[in-house]
Parts: structure tokens; C-alpha cells; sequence
């Protein structure tokens, strides 16, 4: 076990070292020269002299990946063109707001996905698994945007004077603000510290925030917030997860061992929730992992139409205003958080499944 | 059963050319087509996905006969319309003193019907070439790997796991904005981002073919390497092909309309359904309609595509599934 994590672990480092020379070349391949791709207007010709010096470009392309390497793994990205800010600092307060959105929309696409793939193997061939096909069929083929903008046309115009209303953007309404917790327990937490980056990075979810603060009022506003954008974003996820369930659930349901539980006499619902889903399960959990890599990505596309500020519409106006600094340093982030979560997911197999012997 | 299989080996003993020659004329593919066809044709969501493809593509050429406008043509001193003008459909009751457009104007007053017929071609195109770019490229990239094996396998498969780190539109997405906005660029980003799983799909077909009997059969015969591997060996990765870029072209068209959304891809005035919900999302709330239709067109044709994949896979290669 131990081994076989360590290989794993070590089996995702060239991949790691192949996406940072990935987004390092892709840098080097801005049109123009770096200066004035990362000054724009600001690049004169004694600027620009001093930029290269600075910044390696003088330097062999060798000796400059090396540099850039050393930056990266001291968690420097640079400074953003746009907000002359460190990336790094950008990022941190950027990323609570995607990873709260990200959870909720795949909890969402959990628990409503797998026990309607559930169903939808039980009840093989019936109206019931032909209409939650056709509904997932049509989720994995929708414009994460447009259902967005669709959803937000019905509950913030159609529904308005109604208990149904949610609001169409922001995160949190005007005049409402999340008191931070450390705050609200009065922890003396000195402004700039690494502790402080760290309360604050949880404190920036703000569901997570006023359910601890037990601030209900804000929770109720900040759900009612989050509810559109994490439904828009679930939905891809959704559909396929109830498709995966459905499919393996239906392999599993024709072995031997549910034909001899059911034999033995047990209770349908026993043999479908304890012996056929524990292993049908499986697959559907490989499925979950790369459905964070579809998370990130709706992110750009959910963020930018709900004003949320994340880093997927932070990603957005940085492509837009040509910030690539910011570019480059989230795309490594984002690809990185992929990969490690595929590995854990690979890693959990072996408490998932006793069968799976890794040597 | 020996009277049949006995015609065979003489054939094969006499001589590599007389099996190539039953093959060229079709001997053994034409019943293997049938056979395929009419599995495919069971399949009920190949025919709907089909169906709609085909009504699609109908669209697509005949988008001139269909559409009532040039998709570019501005309304203004034709018409008595105004801008973002509600859909007006006369036999459902619409004012006949108004000027007829079944999906209403833009904010350009153009025709939205006649830019969501062209529309059509568009993203058909996308999809088609993206597809097909990445299939050529993944193919030559895949079957080299699986066939040569060593190093060059080693190298080759290691570059397209490190593109499947990536989130495949975002990717795309740091792709383009190196590359700069448009059409073309966004169609290569996407097409690079989908190499690897052709490459993927190639090279495992190559493998478990390349130690056949009737691949070293070729082989002692004295076939040269290309002629193997062009004649002997890919035909096999073709089925698992067809699927997966039946699919693949439904994710192209999704993300290239996502792209066009961000304003990445196509441009305007280019009539690309993304780009149209793009430049009126802000309108979603004063003239919903102008949001809706393109919207759904793009989930009709990405739908077609993946009901059309799904039901071939099924027909096809049932192995595949999952």
C-alpha cells in the first residue's frame, strides 16, 4: 500500500514538471516580446531594458526555466500587470469563493445523481429510467451559460414577487456583510501573518463563515446567492454521475453474488443499497474526481454570468485584459489541484475496495 | 465448416494478393457494413441522434433557401422594426402591420432566425474540422507510440498525459489567449486539447493487435512496416474512432461556443451561436429571446452528436461503454 502510494506520488511529478514547461512555453510564446506583452503601454525602451535584466530574459532559455521553476515552487507567480499585486496574494483571496461554489455544485450533483442512477438501473426499460436518461442526456449537452443565464431570467424576473425569488448576481446582497469568524470569537489574528492568510482564506467562504458564526440571517442571503451558480455549474457534473451510477449499477445487478442474495431471500432494497452499490460505486468515484477538472472550467463560464468573484472570472478578465502573469499562474494552480485530486481519488481506492491489491 | 474455411487457406497460400484483392472488391466489408448498419439502426438513440443530425446538416446547405435574411444584413431603413424587437410570428396572432421575424431582432436589427439558420454551418464546421484535425494528428501520434514502442512511445505518452492534466477548456482557454482571439485559433486550441484522447484510442488498438498471428502472418510475407500498420493494423482502431469522435465533436462544439461566449472565438459580427448569446447576455432580462434560441440550438446539435456517439458505441463497440 505504502509503495504503491509512493509510486503513485512519484508518477505525478513529470506530469507536474510537464505542465509547468507547458504553461512556461506557452509564457514565451505571447506574441511580441515579454516586455511589452507584460507592460503594455508602460514598456519604453530603458523600461523594457531593465524589465529583461530583472526578470531573466536576457539570461539562456535554459537558465530562465530554471529561475521560473525556483519562482514557482517558492509559490511566487509574479505580479499582476493589471493590479501590480502579487499573483499568489490575488489567488488566495479569489480561490475560497470557487472552491465553496465547487463543492456545493458537485454535493449537489452527488446526491441527486447517484440515486437517480440509482433508480434508473432499478427500474430498467420503465418511463422513469427512459425520463431520467433523456434529463441527463440533455445535461451533458447544455451550455453551462446559458442554462445560467436561463435560470436567472426565471427566479430573479418571473418569480420575483414570489417566495421562489433568488437573486441574479453577487455573492451577498448590499447593506449585508459576513463578519469574519475570527472576528466574532475575538482571536487576536495580526494582519499579514501567514495565520491571518489562512483565517481569512475560510473566512472568505462565506456559507462555511455564518454557519460557524451561527450569523443565520447572512446564511440565508448568502445561500440564496449561491443557489443559481451552483445549480447552473452542477449540472454537467450531474448528468454524468447518474449516467455512470446507471451503467454500472446495471453490470453489477447481473453477477452471480445479487443473484444469490436475492436467493437467499433479501429484502430488494437490501441487496440494491448493501451489496450491489457498495461496488458499483467504484467507477462513479473516478467519475467524481475528473468532474473537478469540468468544475474549474464551468467556473470561468458560471462566475462571469453570476458576478461572482472567483477565480474563474478573475481568469476571464485577466485573459480579456491580457494579464498573463494571472494567466498562467491559476492555469498552473487550477491544473495542479486537478492532478492532486485524481491522485488522491486513485489513492482512495484502496480503502474503498479490499479487492484492489497494489503491488 | 471444413468445405468453407479450406477455399481460404489455398488463397492465402497462393498468394497475399488474392486476400487484398476480395478485400478491395469489397468481399468480406460489405457484409460486415450491413451487419454494422443494421445493429446501428436498432439503436434508438443512434436513429434520433442521426435524425436530428441529418435535419441539421439539411439546415446547414440549404441555410439560403431557409434563412429569410442575409444573417448579417441590418435592418434599419428596410424595416419599421426596432432594435431587440419581440419574435413576431403572424399566423400566432402577431400584428400583421408588423413585419414578420419568427425569433424576433437583434441589437444590431438583424434577423435572428436567419442568424440561427446560419449558425448552423458554423458550429457543424467547427465540430467536423476540430474533430478531424485532432483524429489525424492523435492517430499518426498514437499508432507510432503503440507501434514503435521504447522511448518514443514513452515520450509521446507522457506529453499527452500531461494535456490530459489540464482541464480540457481551460486549456483551451490559456491556449487562446496566447494565441490571441478568433475562429481559427480557438478551433486549433480545441483541436490540440483533444488529441490525446484520439492518440489514446489509436494506441491501444495498435497494441492489441500488433502481436496477431495475422499481423506476423503480414509480416513473413514481407510487408513493409507502413504497409502493416496502414493496412493490417488501424483498421482496427477505426470503429473506436468513429464513437469516440462522434463525441468528441459534440464537446468541440460545446467548447468552442463557450469560447465564442468569452468572446475568444468566433467575433462578431460572425453569426456563431456563443457569440450571439455572448454580445446579448445583458439583455437576458429585457429580451430573453435573444439568449434562449441560440442556446438551444447549441444543445440540439451538441445533443444529436452525443445520442448519435452514445447509440454507435452501443451498436459498434460495446466494450466501450463506460
Amino acid at each position: 500500500m505504502t509503495q504503491y502510494a509512493i509510486r503513485r506520488i512519484l508518477y505525478s511529478i513529470p506530469v507536474i514538471f510537464g505542465i509547468l514547461l507547458v504553461t512556461f512555453i506557452m509564457a514565451r510564446s505571447i506574441p511580441g516580446d515579454p516586455c511589452t506583452a507584460m507592460l503594455g503601454e508602460k514598456a519604453t525602451v530603458e523600461i523594457c531594458e531593465r524589465f529583461n535584466r530583472d526578470q531573466g530574459f536576457d539570461q539562456p532559455i535554459a537558465v530562465q526555466f530554471g529561475v521560473y521553476m525556483k519562482q514557482i515552487f517558492s509559490g511566487d507567480f509574479g505580479n499582476s500587470i493589471r493590479y501590480s499585486r502579487p499573483v499568489t496574494k490575488i489567488l488566495l483571496e479569489r480561490l475560497p469563493t470557487t472552491i465553496e461554489l465547487g463543492l456545493i455544485a458537485l454535493f449537489l450533483a452527488v446526491i441527486v445523481g447517484i440515486p437517480a442512477g440509482i433508480i434508473s438501473a432499478v427500474r430498467r426499460n420503465t418511463p422513469i429510467d427512459v425520463g431520467v436518461m433523456v434529463l441527463a442526456n440533455t445535461g451533458v449537452s447544455m451550455p453551462v451559460y446559458w442554462l445560467g443565464l436561463v435560470l436567472a431570467y426565471v427566479f430573479a424576473l418571473l418569480l420575483r414577487d414570489t417566495p421562489f425569488w433568488l437573486p441574479p448576481s453577487g455573492r451577498i446582497s448590499a447593506g449585508v456583510s459576513a463578519i469574519p469568524f475570527y472576528e466574532v470569537f475575538q482571536w487576536e489574528v495580526i494582519e499579514g501573518t501567514a495565520k491571518y492568510t489562512f483565517m481569512e482564506f475560510f473566512a472568505n467562504m462565506y456559507v462555511f463563515n455564518s454557519i460557524i458564526t451561527r450569523d443565520w440571517e447572512v446564511l440565508n442571503d448568502v445561500v440564496k446567492h449561491i443557489i443559481l451558480p451552483s445549480v447552473a455549474l452542477s449540472t454537467i457534473p450531474l448528468a454524468i454521475i447518474a449516467r455512470m451510477t446507471r451503467s454500472s449499477m446495471l453490470e453489477v445487478l447481473r453477477q452471480d453474488y445479487i443473484r444469490t442474495a436475492r436467493a437467499k431471500g433479501l429484502f430488494e432494497r437490501f441487496v440494491i443499497m448493501k451489496h450491489a452499490l457498495r461496488n458499483a460505486l467504484l467507477p462513479v468515484i473516478t467519475i467524481i474526481g475528473l468532474q473537478v477538472g469540468t468544475l474549474f472550467a464551468g467556473a470561468v463560464l458560471t462566475e462571469t454570468i453570476f458576478g461572482f468573484a472567483g477565480v474563474g472570472r478573475m481568469l476571464f478578465e485577466a485573459i480579456t485584459a491580457r494579464d498573463f502573469p494571472i494567466v498562467q499562474g491559476f492555469t498552473i494552480v487550477i491544473a495542479v489541484g486537478y492532478v492532486a485530486v485524481n491522485l488522491l481519488v486513485d489513492l482512495s481506492y484502496v480503502f474503498i475496495d479490499p479487492r484492489i491489491r497494489l503491488d | 465448416m471444413t468445405q468453407q474455411t479450406e477455399p481460404k487457406l489455398t488463397s492465402l497460400a497462393e498468394g497475399i494478393a488474392d486476400v487484398e484483392d476480395l478485400q478491395d472488391a469489397g468481399y468480406q466489408s460489405d457484409s460486415l457494413l450491413k451487419l454494422t448498419m443494421r445493429r446501428i439502426f436498432r439503436q434508438r438513440s443512434a436513429v434520433i441522434g442521426g435524425s436530428i443530425l441529418l435535419f441539421l446538416i439539411l439546415v446547414a446547405i440549404f441555410a439560403p433557401v431557409i434563412a429569410p435574411f442575409d444573417p448579417n444584413f441590418v435592418l434599419i431603413g428596410h424595416e419599421d422594426i426596432k432594435r431587440r424587437s419581440d419574435p413576431c410570428i403572424h399566423i400566432l396572432g402577431c400584428d400583421e402591420t408588423q413585419p414578420q421575424h419568427i425569433l424576433g431582432t437583434d441589437g444590431n436589427v438583424r434577423d435572428v432566425f436567419s442568424r440561427v439558420v446560419y449558425g448552423t454551418r458554423v458550429s457543424l464546421m467547427v465540430g467536423f474540422t476540430t474533430v478531424g484535425f485532432a483524429i489525424v494528428i492523435g492517430t499518426l501520434l498514437g499508432a507510432l507510440g503503440g507501434f514503435l514502442g521504447g522511448w518514443i512511445d514513452n515520450l509521446i505518452m507522457r506529453i499527452m498525459d500531461v494535456l490530459l492534466a489540464f482541464p480540457s477548456l481551460l486549456l483551451a482557454i490559456a491556449i487562446v489567449a496566447v494565441l490571441g482571439h478568433g475562429l481559427q485559433n480557438a478551433l486549433l486550441a480545441i483541436a490540440i486539447v483533444s488529441i490525446p484522447i484520439y492518440a489514446r484510442v489509436v494506441r491501444a488498438s495498435v497494441l492489441s493487435v500488433k502481436e496477431q498471428e495475422y499481423v506476423a502472418a503480414s509480416r513473413a510475407l514481407g510487408g513493409s512496416k507502413m504497409h502493416i500498420l496502414f493496412r493490417r493494423i488501424l483498421p482496427n482502431a477505426v470503429p473506436p474512432l468513429i464513437v469516440q469522435g462522434t463525441l468528441g465533436i459534440a464537446t468541440a462544439i460545446l467548447d468552442a461556443a463557450a469560447l465564442s461566449f468569452l468572446g475568444l472565438g468566433a467575433q462578431p459580427p460572425t453569426a456563431e451561436w456563443g457569440t450571439m448569446l455572448g454580445t446579448e447576455r445583458n439583455q437576458i432580462f429585457t429580451a430573453p429571446h435573444l439568449v434562449f434560441f441560440p442556446g438551444l440550438a447549441i444543445m440540439i446539435t451538441v445533443l444529436a452528436f452525443n445520442l448519435l456517439g452514445d447509440g454507435l458505441r452501443d451498436a459498434i463497440d460495446p466494450r466501450l461503454k463506460n
